[in-house]
């Protein structure tokens, strides 16, 4: 591999790593406040239409578009969509107390079929081409830092992404930073580890599992949301985001439940995920099959943190569970 | 003139169909102690948890300094500076000590676990508790873990404390300090409520004493102008001489031979060490001790269900004359080796029955195995589950309802009943009579006597000394996982069990 | 300021009690409201995104799903094909069933099935011709099995030594078993395409025999057996009511000398087994071909059908029906409509989400505030 191939690959690398930051950062914090949403994959791909279908009115109402207008409107187009999205989950799983996985995968499959069936509709009134494309908004995701191309390698390795990237990286240190440093994260753990504790403790549980579920679901929004606009510079084609929502989720666990270590596990998966064309010589079967490795080191970390047994490593010990107070 | 810290009146609350309080009226004072006494089931804990916010009642008013107040949630009682530290303590297992006593509190500044830490020292050092504030709660003991649950309480500034069955866990020594520690706040102006079902406790540690049975509110004496048989009628509604009968054992022979046994838990500790005991066919042997010394461990180790790593348990088989070893076999290959083992375990609907199967499929859990065919046979767990309903006057609205829906002492008839079902030949009960009202636990006496005269050796682990001094021949007491001594029921008293129970608890265990 | 405002506080608006059993007619009733509600939710939506007349749209789905005309039901070629649709999902369902019944959330059914089908096509390419298609056939069915099993046991033996969180580990396996599909393509089929076309086009080797001129007719009768099997297995066999046992306690089955570890595997081996074997139904009984996504998510729409006729082999046959209806329907109905099939997904998620939530109003009990303190 020449230096060239090199830089190119730990870019793209990066670049995919972000979308699966961001989902497996928004799942972390589901997760820590006991929830296991299986919908990832529905509510990245609603955040990701939903950033599409602003980019559609915006760019339609205007007749020049402005980078920064649409980057904003975008963002807060996927933001609400995926919160209205995991609105959905948690209403059933919190209020109504429906079973979490029954509930994720019915999630799962309305997000990526309602981003499916509002994708179809934009592209047929775009022209019908199969691909909906906003090129002016997704040059404004891309648009790296401007002194990055005056620095060489250094430049091109650390500062020529978008600028979600590095927000991706900034909120999972937020991320870790609060969940292990704050009274809001001991909080929040308490109830995915305890909740008739956190409750006894005079926490709300169902605030906490609410509030963190929606956050949550919103940063994994941004992760769709990131992957069409930046990695796919803002074009639309159905089904591309189920595989990396499944991926996002796989990298909670590669993680240990830990963001900053989600942070280097992004880059690991995004790498394994794009390495294949880097690999000269390397047929396309080959690198198909290297697509198996995220998930199987998910599945041998998995495997290992349940054999060591260790406390500090395992889920958060209700994850899955609904809770009733006055359950006995 | 005391002050009323709190008042509750008329309280009710159900449970689907079951009343667990009915129309209570309680007041607590500040500056006093006050025992809330009454036997398992008789919805003390439910009462409590309604005044700690997690459950609210479904009718009724609750006074806190003469105003009424609306306890919502937890934190509302928290607001209101009233603390519960519940029997099974509501601790994150891998948070530290500090982060549970802070854990959901709104204070002021930065969040700065030393600080904490310090305070939480201070706290302890004001009441003389020992703790550790950074150490994991997955890594303490049950004392440890209790100290950590008042100071939890007494951190979030509450002056209404709430203690269930504080002691059950605790050895004697650990039991008085806890007490000093409570007069010692007491002495403070604070209200402190204490939730039990033994008498020597409430008579000494208590101001008053507030009677609860089968849910419904007796009355309120006072300590001092009360002593044990009023409180006991209080309690079970009249004057109880147990007068349970026993019989002279019959041919008597060694059953079952226990040789140096040794537990270790799941956690590493010890939890049975050097036992060694004979039961023997036709007689009871009552095993009595605090709450979690081992008992469990004992008879699951018999059962085959706990790990043994040192010691032998033999059986002496009456059919082949043949001496079989237990140690280690699962229970299955227990019952293929021919021994008749009966376990009626303490947790029933966790463990001996399933909740959600009606009584047919309970009886089944025995015997479906029966036969070669792949098939289930429901006909014969049919007969087996009407002849107990029958013959147990078990109250349930037919053989096909699910045993959660019944009553505690019909749950234990329909386990008891199936557990003798199989003729045994040892037969162990661990705590079968806990929750039951007086009527049903005479039921279980009867069984056991009667299994008694049929040969079987009875193996009886109870937690009451009156019962356990008029129902058993020989009474074994058990501390801290070591036999402190084998006494004959027919001449022990309660004092020297008691002593007993404690004997070993001050030994190498403590401290 | 903290005390005032409880003591001013009044109570809670809504107050939520668990409740005894409700009566199977109650409860029916809550349900087929929930199904009312669904069917309300789904015309509105088609009304905002379409400006279509639902009753128009739902009658083109029911013509989709039936065939055009009423009269000739009977030999309707989308009738039984629309049949078939449900009845894969139905063994599916079923296949998952024991597994959850013993409250093991595998949801690795996708990727089992695929197995199967991978194993399948592998199977018909390699060994078709080389022997009598009646062997072959027992063959492929045979390895499809053992294959699917294979797949479902490897999370169930860390689940029972190591207790592995089983929903994750399963989760993981589809996508090992999706790659693994493609990659086997991309060995078979050098051009790059991402299916391998008809396998065995001309010779036919490993197809199951046509009947009443339909090649899928066979995996009907098959599923017909599978849910007299299933119901008699679960309610009337020993093995079941070992699983009810373990999923209900482990502890009461480790009393009863049950040997946990063991239900565990055998059972998760059963449902794995199943999903080989709908997998050979899938390739060697209808599509006769393999690509990635031959399963389509039904192995992730199976476990919702299981948890929403709470594990009842025989209300799991309309439960099926319905998504399929739901599905196939809006499949056909969309392209007279033009809009994108995808709706049918939307419309299914909606019927999940409704039956679901049912569940609450007949587990729990809603008590509104008293206006007046009584007497």
């Amino acid at each position: 591999m020449s230096f060239e191939m090199l830089i190119a690959f730990i870019q793209q690398s990066l670049r995919l790593s972000s979308t699966l930051l961001l989902g497996s950062t928004g799942e972390i914090i589901t997760e820590k406040s006991g929830n296991l949403n299986l919908g990832t994959p529905g509510i990245m791909a609603g955040g990701a239409i939903s950033g599409i279908v602003g980019a559609y009115f915006y760019t339609g109402a205007v007749e020049t578009v402005n980078p920064l207008l649409g980057v904003l409107i975008t963002l807060l187009c996927g933001l609400i969509g995926s919160l209205v999205v995991t609105l959905i989950y948690c209403f059933l799983t919190i209020t109504l107390k429906t079973n979490q996985n029954v509930t994720g995968l019915a999630l799962t499959t309305f997000g990526v079929g309602a981003s499916n069936f509002i994708g179809s509709l934009i592209n047929s009134k775009m022209g019908g081409t199969g691909i909906a494309a906003f090129p002016e908004i997704g040059k404004a995701y891309r648009a790296s830092l401007p002194f990055a191309e005056n620095l060489g390698w250094f430049g091109d390795i650390f500062l020529s992404y978008g600028f979600m990237t590095y927000l991706a990286i900034i909120i999972a240190l937020v991320v870790a930073f609060v969940i292990t440093k704050t009274r809001i994260g001991l909080n929040l753990r308490a109830v995915g580890e305890n909740p008739a504790t956190a409750d006894a403790a005079g926490i709300n549980v169902d605030k906490y599992k609410y509030v963190a579920t929606c956050l949550g679901g919103m940063i994994s929004g941004l992760g769709g949301l990131c992957y069409v606009m930046d990695f796919a510079a803002a074009n639309w084609q159905n089904n591309i985001l189920d595989q990396f929502g499944w991926l996002a989720v796989a990298l909670v666990i590669f993680a240990v439940w830990r963001p900053n270590i989600a942070i280097i596990g992004s880059i690991i998966f995004g790498a394994l995920y794009v390495i294949g064309p880097f690999l000269l010589g390397l047929s396309n079967k080959d690198q198909e099959l290297i697509k198996i490795l995220p998930y199987l080191v998910t599945i041998i970390v998995l495997v290992i943190i349940s054999i060591r047994d260790k406390k500090e490593n395992q889920p958060p010990a209700s994850l899955g569970l609904s809770y009733f107070r006055e359950e006995r | 003139m005391k002050k009323a810290a709190i008042e509750l009146k008329n309280i009710t609350k159900t449970f689907g169909s079951v009343v667990a309080n009915k129309n209570v009226n309680l007041t607590v004072n500040r500056g006093e102690i006050l025992s809330i006494l009454g036997e398992n089931g008789s919805g003390k804990t439910t009462l409590m948890n309604m005044i700690s916010g997690i459950y609210f009642p479904d009718e009724g008013q609750i006074f806190v300094d003469g105003e009424e107040v609306v306890i919502r949630s937890p934190k509302d009682a928290f607001d209101l500076k009233i603390g519960m530290i519940h029997q099974h303590f509501k601790l994150v297992d891998v948070f530290s000590a500090a982060e549970n006593i802070i854990l959901g509190l709104n204070e002021e500044g930065k969040y700065d676990i030393k600080k904490a830490e310090k305070s939480i020292k201070e706290i302890a050092d004001k009441y003389s508790f020992e703790v550790e504030p950074a150490k994991k709660i997955h890594e303490m003991s049950v004392s440890e873990k209790q100290t950590v649950e008042i100071i939890k309480v007494l951190y979030r500034g509450a002056d209404i404390l709430i203690l269930d069955e504080p002691t059950a866990v605790l050895t004697p020594q650990e039991a008085q300090k806890l007490f000093a520690v409570l007069r010692r706040m007491r002495d403070d102006g604070k209200a402190i409520i204490i939730i039990t079902h033994k008498l020597h406790e409430v008579l000494s540690l208590s101001d008053r004493v507030a009677v609860l049975r089968k849910g419904e509110y007796i009355g309120t004496v006072e300590t001092a102008k009360t002593n044990e048989a009023e409180l006991t009628e209080m309690m079970v509604g009249k004057k109880i001489s147990l007068n349970i009968e026993r019989s002279e054992p019959e041919n008597v022979e060694d059953r079952l031979i226990v040789n140096d046994l040794e537990c270790i838990s799941r956690e590493g500790v010890k939890v049975l060490d050097d036992i060694t005991f004979t039961a023997r066919s036709g007689e009871i042997l009552g095993i009595a001790g605090i709450a979690g010394s081992g008992q469990r461990e004992l008879l699951e180790a018999i059962a085959g269900l706990q790990q043994v790593q040192f010691g032998e348990i033999s059986y002496n088989n009456p059919k082949t004359k043949q001496v079989e070893n237990l140690r280690n076999k699962t229970p299955m290959q227990i019952r293929e080796l021919g021994v008749r083992l009966s376990f009626v375990p303490e947790d029933r609907l966790g463990m001996g029955l399933v909740g959600n199967m009606d009584i047919i499929d309970n009886m089944m859990l025995r015997s479906y195995r029966k036969g070669k065919s792949v098939f289930l046979e429901r006909k014969a767990p049919k007969d087996l589950a009407q002849h107990i309903i029958e013959d147990l006057e078990v109250v349930t609205p037919g053989a096909t309802t699910p045993v959660r829906r019944l009553s505690g002492g019909n749950v234990q008839k329909v386990l008891v009943g199936r557990e003798i079902a199989a003729s045994p030949t040892v037969l162990m009960a661990a705590y079968p009579v806990r929750g039951l009202d007086i009527n049903s636990s005479y039921t279980i006496y009867n069984l056991l006597n009667e299994q008694k005269k049929k040969g079987v050796a009875v193996i009886f682990v109870g937690e009451d000394l009156d019962v356990l001094i008029e129902l058993c021949d020989r009474i074994m007491v058990i501390g801290s996982g070591r036999i402190t001594g084998i006494v004959d029921g027919r001449t022990a008293t309660k004092e020297e069990i008691g002593l007993l129970m404690t004997k070993s608890s001050g030994g190498e265990n403590n401290g | 300021m903290a005390e005032i405002k409880v003591k001013s506080a009044k109570e809670p608006l809504i107050h939520i009690t668990k409740r005894d059993d409700m009566s199977f007619s109650k409860s029916a009733l809550v349900h087929l409201i929930g199904i009312v509600v669904a069917v309300i939710l789904s015309a509105l939506l088609i009304v905002a995104v379409t400006g279509q007349n639902p009753l128009e749209l739902f009658k083109a789905m029911y013509e989709g799903v039936i065939g055009t005309s009423a009269a000739n039901i009977g030999i309707n070629k989308k009738y039984t094909e629309s049949i078939h649709i449900a009845a894969i999902l139905l063994c599916i369902s079923l296949a998952v069933t024991p597994a959850f019944k013993m409250k093991f959330w595998n949801i690795g059914a996708e990727g089992q099935v695929l197995m199967g089908c991978l194993t399948s096509a592998f199977c018909m390419l390699e060994f078709g011709g080389r022997m009598d298609n009646t062997a072959l056939l027992i063959l492929t069915v045979l390895l499809s099995i053992l294959v699917g099993a294979v797949w479902a046991v490897i999370p169930a033996i860390c689940k029972a030594y190591w207790n592995t969180n089983e929903t994750l580990f399963t989760l993981m396996m589809n996508y090992v078993a999706m790659t693994l599909v493609s990659y086997f393509i991309m060995v078979k089929d050098r051009s790059g395409r991402s299916d391998l076309g008809i396998l065995n086009e001309r010779t036919g080797y490993g197809y199951l025999p046509e009947l009443f001129g339909r090649s899928y007719i066979f995996n009907i009768l098959i599923v017909v057996g599978m849910v007299v099997f299933m119901f008699i297995y679960l309610k009337y066999s020993k093995q079941g009511y070992e699983i009810s046992v373990v999923g209900e306690s482990e502890n009461t089955a480790r009393y009863i000398g049950i040997n946990v570890k063991k239900v565990i595997i055998r059972t998760v081996a059963i449902s794995g087994a199943i999903c080989g074997l709908v997998g050979f139904m899938i390739v060697a009984g209808d599509k006769h071909s393999l690509k990635p996504d031959i399963v389509g998510g039904q192995g992730f729409t199976a476990i919702m059908v299981s948890w929403m006729s709470k594990f009842n082999p025989i209300v799991m046959i309309p439960v099926s029906m319905l998504i399929v209806f739901l599905s196939v329907g809006s499949k056909f109905a969309t392209s007279a409509f033009k809009v994108d099939n995808s709706i049918g997904d939307i419309l299914t998620a909606i019927v999940i989400f409704s039956i679901i939530a049912c569940e609450f109003f007949t587990r729990y009990k809603i008590n509104f505030r008293k206006a007046k303190k009584e007497g």
